[in-house]
């Protein structure tokens, strides 16, 4: 089974740096970044369960998945 | 943001005008992809807002859109929907539209059946106004103008509607993103009166007043607070009652008003319009 | 091709409904409250007949805002109200206004303050049919004086609220309403229908604010290829919310004007024997009909009265009365109030000197009350 491969985007011009996606982030995927903005830390870890996205206020988070080796 | 729901969005009118950390992004958000998994298109929706922070919804959204009056989406809503049945009406409110300056029509179009989709953000307090109580804020919770503590009780949205004789009622919080859109989902496939209320953060006002400064502790707060249905069964009356009980309340097929005043059309032609000699009992 | 009259003998508020749908309505949304209810009554009946829906709502609040929801579906609609009522429709009627939704608001006048004598007879909502609703606005008020003129004036309403799209106040009175006379429905040629303006451009270019020359923006209705959109807030041509002076002024601006450049068709009047009169009565609705009479009387003692009865009040008919205003010695304006239109009469006619004859105590004016100040008045 091929093994997914997830990005996760953070779009700086809607977030808000409110910090929901970081706090609630089940495998701590995403942590603070510069000013404020999250930052993808461990994409390796994300497991494409969507929580930040579905939880971000704002629109500014998108979580793509793909067959490895495919581009995102 | 690329999705198929994003139809529904009016990308450009991004980002919206909400505080950092207020939960109605996440509402819009599940309505847009709720809409996005009914099948639907922009033209065949509609939505009707209130005033207030979420009153502002429809400046975000791609559908036919009337940005009405303090309190009177369910009506405005209702006389589309009762005219335009084929229409999916969503009647998008706070707690102050939907449950204290216009709580008459919440009970009245729950007892109607009319099939509007009231989608209602309860943050607990007027978020537009500068924080002051609603008739949603709970007992002793401190507000602009409450500041020692509120001396009512709040109303149970949810639980009003299902007594009054809404068809499809469920409640959540946006901690619990995904299953506000599953009941936005099902409440705009059932028929009749359907409304889903979800528990809000307000970090800007409520949470500030009340020990909850960021909106990730106002996240901890929903998180915490909620309670499923069956867990609650287990609580006492008191626990309850300083808890928020999520879940689906009722998911009745009984008809809508349009269904029952077709039928009644029906009758009515029947007799040549004569009332007088329709037998209905008297 | 011509048909045979369809001649009745109805109850004023019977022939409000029945022109009413013979305008097109489809939808009525109202909460009961005499001497309005016959109104609501037949709505529930012929309504189911017409394929329309009726609504009786929970409070006027609530009924205001349906049928604005009703109208902005693409459906004509109509409530009916007395006094308390309309005082509840006020909040929705600037909302109407604003929006830009056709719809046609019948008050059934009663006294008041509050409950007042309910449910006599009163004219006294003439200023808040016009100045009701918070917020600068036009307003088209319609005062019918007969049954037949509760049919025509329903119609005519109908027509402006479509033409302008705007709100209508069809302001009758409790005289009015409950009277009963022959009525000829139709008329030869049928009734003359006005619809609003639709929309016929590409879906995508629609904006739902955008004026044709006239001041009007055209009409989309929802599940149409266009999107509808609505707005109280102050908006721009898209719908969406502009809170820049600018466009303040030119929204304020356009929603007077495409009202009251129209002021011509809009204003309608009747003269008796205002030829050649040097007292001239002044007045609406049910007090026209007892100012023909006292003017007849006068004649018969040799008074040389007439009468200027005026259909539309709001916007006032500010010409015809500053005509015949003019020619007359003395002017008297009978109302069942403490003088309400009587000011407008003394700005447009510039005459301090007016004179009113007031009653508000339940009961109509008759002619001999109105004689007797002729005869106190002239000189």
């Amino acid at each position: 089974m091929a093994r997914k491969r997830v990005s996760v985007t953070i779009d700086p011009r809607l977030c808000k740096k409110c910090g929901i996606c970081v706090e609630f982030c089940p495998k701590d995927v995403l942590g603070p970044g510069r000013d404020g903005v999250p930052a993808v830390l461990s994409p390796e870890s994300c497991t494409a369960c969507r929580l930040c996205e579905l939880r971000c206020p704002d629109f500014a988070i998108l979580v793509e998945e793909a067959e490895d080796g495919e581009r995102t | 943001m690329s999705r198929a729901y994003t139809r529904f969005l009016l990308g450009k009118a991004l980002p919206h005008f909400w505080c950092p950390g207020c939960g109605n992004g996440i509402v819009l958000a599940a309505i847009a992809r709720a809409l996005a998994a009914a099948g639907l298109s922009p033209t065949e929706v509609v939505v009707v807002t209130g005033i207030g922070c979420w009153g502002k919804a429809d400046d975000y959204l791609n559908v036919n859109a009337f940005h009405g009056t303090h309190g009177r989406a369910l009506p405005i809503a209702t006389g589309i929907k009762v005219n335009r049945p084929e229409l999916t009406v969503l009647a998008l409110m706070g707690d102050g539209d939907c449950a204290t300056i216009g709580g008459n029509h919440l009970l009245h179009a729950a007892r109607r059946n009319v099939g509007v989709k009231a989608i209602v953000v309860n943050n607990f307090n007027y978020g537009m106004t500068g924080g002051q109580y609603s008739s949603t804020t709970p007992g002793g919770k401190a507000t602009s103008t409450s500041p020692f503590g509120n001396p009512e009780e709040g109303l149970d949205i949810a639980r009003v509607a299902e007594a009054a004789g809404a068809n499809y009622v469920a409640r959540s919080t946006v901690y619990h993103a995904a299953q506000v859109e599953a009941y936005i989902r099902e409440a705009i496939s059932a028929p009749g009166f359907g409304l889903v209320e979800v528990a809000s953060t307000c970090p800007t006002y409520f949470g500030r007043l009340n020990g909850m400064r960021t909106a990730t502790d106002m996240m901890k707060w929903l998180r915490d607070v909620a309670a499923s249905l069956n867990a609650a069964r287990d609580l006492s009356e008191e626990e309850r009652r300083r808890r928020i009980v999520i879940g689906k309340f009722c998911d009745r097929r009984a008809p809508d008003f349009n269904q029952r005043y077709e039928a009644i059309r029906r009758v009515a032609r029947e007799s040549g319009f004569n009332p007088g000699v329709v037998n209905i009992g008297r | 091709m011509a048909r045979e009259p369809d001649v009745r003998y109805l109850q004023g508020n019977e022939a409000i409904a029945e022109g009413a749908f013979a305008a097109g309505a489809r939808f009525f949304a109202g909460y009961p409250i005499t001497p309005s209810s016959e109104i609501a009554e037949i709505a529930s009946r012929r309504l189911l007949e017409l394929g329309g829906v009726y609504l009786q709502m929970e409070d006027e609040l609530a009924s205001m805002a349906a049928v604005i929801g009703a109208s902005f579906a693409g459906v004509k609609s109509f409530t009916a109200t007395s006094g308390p009522g309309f005082s509840l429709m006020q909040e929705n009627l600037g909302l109407a206004v604003m929006t830009e939704t056709p719809c046609v608001v019948v008050n059934i006048q009663r006294s008041g303050p509050s409950t007042g004598l309910a449910t006599k007879p009163a004219q006294a909502d003439v200023m808040q049919a016009r100045w009701g609703t918070h917020g600068d606005h036009a307003a088209i008020a319609l005062c019918p004086c007969s049954v037949q003129e509760c049919y025509d004036l329903t119609v005519m309403a109908f027509n402006y609220a479509e033409r302008f799209r705007t709100p209508v106040v069809l302001l009758a009175d409790e005289i009015v309403g409950h009277m009963r006379e022959k009525v000829v429905l139709g008329g030869p040629r049928g009734v003359e229908v006005v619809d609003r303006r639709r929309y016929s451009g590409e879906p995508e270019g629609y904006m739902p604010y955008l004026a044709g020359e006239d001041g009007v923006p055209a009409f989309a209705a929802p599940g149409g290829p266009s999107l509808g959109r609505a707005n109280s807030s102050m908006h721009d041509e898209t719908g969406f919310a502009n809170n820049t002076p600018e466009n303040a002024t030119a929204v304020i601006r356009r929603l007077h004007d495409k009202v009251y450049n129209a002021r011509s068709e809009i204003c309608h009047v009747k003269e008796y024997m205002t030829g050649d009169c040097d007292i001239v009565l002044i007045s609406y609705g049910a007090t026209s009909r007892a100012a023909r009479a006292a003017a007849m009387r006068a004649r018969e003692k040799g008074l040389r009265a007439g009468c200027l009865t005026l259909t539309t009040i709001w916007p006032f008919p500010d010409e015809a009365v500053a005509r015949v205003c003019r020619r007359a010695e003395r002017v008297i304006v009978p109302e069942m109030n403490t003088g309400q239109l009587i000011g407008e009469v003394r700005r447009a006619a510039c005459r301090p000197d007016v004179v009113g004859l007031n009653k508000f105590n339940g009961l109509g004016i008759d002619p001999g009350e109105i004689l007797r100040k002729i005869e106190e008045v002239r000189t």
